[in-house]
């Protein structure tokens, strides 16, 4: 028995561990090491430059837009897309005749937002592409057939629209994902306290604020943490989708397309791998940063 | 009286979803003429050669079974190794349990995109860039680290009861799991199957990176080629068939499991 334990944990754990150890681990650690050098790819020919990827970063300018377009997102994409779910998830349970029943049609409803977190980020830009298009694009159409057609643009052209133009798709895409979690999470909510609220009289907003959000906050911030990583990627979208790939004028240039650029097309892959740990701090800082305001508020809840 | 606003309010957002993705199905059936001068018509008689043009020669049906082959086989690897990775570290207890734990754990909290350059040159070494194989184990190496985060926990509810009768019984390590508690473990192995599915199926960044041949194009690759493509030739309407085509089966797979699947999908993110 004993013998047949090891053999069996050994056989369990052994393959899973390799390929881990092989296409994760590995290239993780190697990352680090590349960005403090000049390597372009050719076997034995890296160069130690130190912090040299790091100072040069500084100086990029399409580099830094991009980190200027993450940071507009990171703020713009969770925010509105948690507004909307919520929104909607309570409007869900809340909108009802009884004030917690959920009102008619809740099913079908949950089917439909949900449509667009199953399709692959690539049909959603490349649909996008389409709704954008100023000549014959869905959404310049129906600005002209309800007659204001002197509000269409083009969209993804103007440099000043690009970036609302990404960020509205990346809304579009996760709010439903987000009604359906926070309308779980509303669910698990015990009946009595909306109950309790209707007695004491709480209108449908007072009711929000003081029961439901508090209530949901757990929840909340895990979705903070999901919809930041995903601002800060924001890849698929903008390679697809904005002229360039970048936009115009670097209008949309995300952190990922300039590692992707560099690394692919000019071969600077200490360069790149450069962008790449400065992507994974950011990354850190955004999910410390997210827990450790959540127990501070849990704190003052108590 | 209040009720009114709020259903105006639901029926708003549920057009602003929908009607892309019915647009971009009606515009698959009508012709380039149509769609350019008339984006809001009705086709007057649905040209099928549309669909057959994007499956034939734009490729899309050989992309939909690179995709087919890739996910299949990187999702049944990934819940195989992940499930047996769970199973042993929440039902075994021994040194260095833990700390393996954490080893696979960790990765999920690091992006992609830092290990982007060195696996690509690890794949190229090993001589799998823009292989089947070679993609197929990097989806599994990708995706182990969350199915065993996932079930670990699902295994350790599990009750030990049924898995000490079955040792009495004589059975080995080895069919206690696949016989006793692979089978007990069920829903969690559903939840989180459909979450990697749709995870492995919408992958763009790794095959955009380690798998150049076009040949091998999974299907969200092949589509972002084609949309550049087919915009030079302005073959608008191959292009909305090509885009209905990979939207249509996961819409309806969802629709005809969709408790399931809005289950799993959100478990995922609870934890």
């Amino acid at each position: 028995m004993k013998h047949g334990r090891l053999r069996f944990l050994t056989g369990a754990l052994a393959p899973a561990l390799v390929l881990h150890v092989v296409f994760v681990l590995s290239p993780y650690g190697q990352a680090f090491y590349l960005s403090l050098t000049d390597w372009t790819g050719v076997a034995g020919e890296a160069h130690f430059v130190g912090a040299g990827n790091y100072a040069r970063l500084g100086g990029d300018s399409l580099f830094l837009d991009a980190v200027r377009n993450n940071a507009v997102m990171l703020v713009c994409v969770p925010l509105v897309t948690i507004a909307l779910g919520l929104f909607l998830a309570s409007m869900l349970h809340l909108g009802g005749r009884s004030g917690r029943s959920g009102i008619r049609g809740a099913g079908a409803y949950q089917i439909v937002y949900f449509f667009p977190q199953l399709l692959s980020l690539v049909v959603v830009a490349v649909l996008w592409q389409f709704v954008y298009n100023p000549t014959n694009g869905l959404l310049n159409g129906a600005l002209r057939a309800i007659g204001l057609g002197g509000l269409a643009r083009s969209w993804l052209g103007d440099p000043q629209l690009a970036l609302p133009a990404v960020m509205a798709v990346l809304v579009w895409s996760s709010v439903g994902f987000y009604m359906v979690l926070f309308s779980a999470a509303i669910d698990g909510i015990p009946k009595e306290l909306f109950e309790a609220a209707l007695l004491d009289g709480a209108g449908g907003w007072a009711t929000f604020r003081k029961v439901t959000l508090p209530l949901v906050r757990d929840t909340v911030q895990v979705a903070f943490v999901y919809l930041g990583i995903a601002a800060l990627d924001g890849f698929a979208v903008v390679q697809v989708m904005t002229v360039g790939p970048g936009g115009p004028d670097g209008a949309t240039e995300v952190i990922g397309l300039s590692l992707y650029r560099n690394a692919f097309t000019y071969g600077k892959f200490g360069y790149a791998s450069a962008m790449g740990v400065a992507l994974f701090f950011a990354t850190l800082t955004l999910a410390v940063l997210a827990l450790r305001s959540g127990r501070k508020e849990r704190l003052e809840l108590a | 009286m209040k009720r009114f606003p709020v259903h105006v309010a639901m029926l708003l957002w549920g057009v602003v979803t929908a009607l892309p993705l019915l647009w971009a199905v009606v515009s698959s059936f009508k012709t380039d003429n149509a769609i350019l001068n008339d984006p809001w018509s009705l086709p007057t008689d649905p040209q099928w050669g549309n669909w057959a043009r994007a499956w034939g020669e734009a490729s899309i049906g050989r992309y939909f079974l690179n995709s087919l082959v890739v996910v299949g086989g990187g999702l049944l690897l990934t819940m195989l190794l992940g499930s047996l990775v769970a199973y042993a570290l929440a039902r075994y207890e021994f040194r260095g349990n833990r700390l393996i734990y954490y080893v696979f754990v960790a990765a999920m909290f690091f992006p992609v995109f830092l290990a982007l350059v060195p696996l690509f040159f690890v794949v190229q070494q090993l001589g799998l860039l823009g292989t089947y194989q070679g993609l197929i184990l990097v989806y599994t190496a990708y995706a182990v680290p969350f199915t065993v985060f996932f079930l670990h926990a699902f295994f350790k509810t599990l009750p030990t009861e049924v898995a000490e009768a079955a040792f009495l019984d004589g059975c080995s390590h080895g069919a206690v799991f696949f016989r006793v508690m692979l089978p007990m473990a069920r829903p969690g192995l559903v939840a989180v199957g459909i979450f990697n599915f749709l995870g492995l199926w919408n992958q763009y960044l790794l095959p955009l990176v380690l798998n150049p041949d076009p040949d091998r194009y999974v299907l969200a690759q092949g589509l972002a080629a084609l949309s550049v493509s087919q915009g030079y030739r302005s073959d608008w309407s191959g292009l909305f068939a090509g885009l209905t085509i990979a939207m249509l089966p996961v819409l309806i797979a969802y629709v005809a499991f969709q408790r399931h699947i809005r289950a799993g999908m959100t478990a995922g993110a609870v934890k």
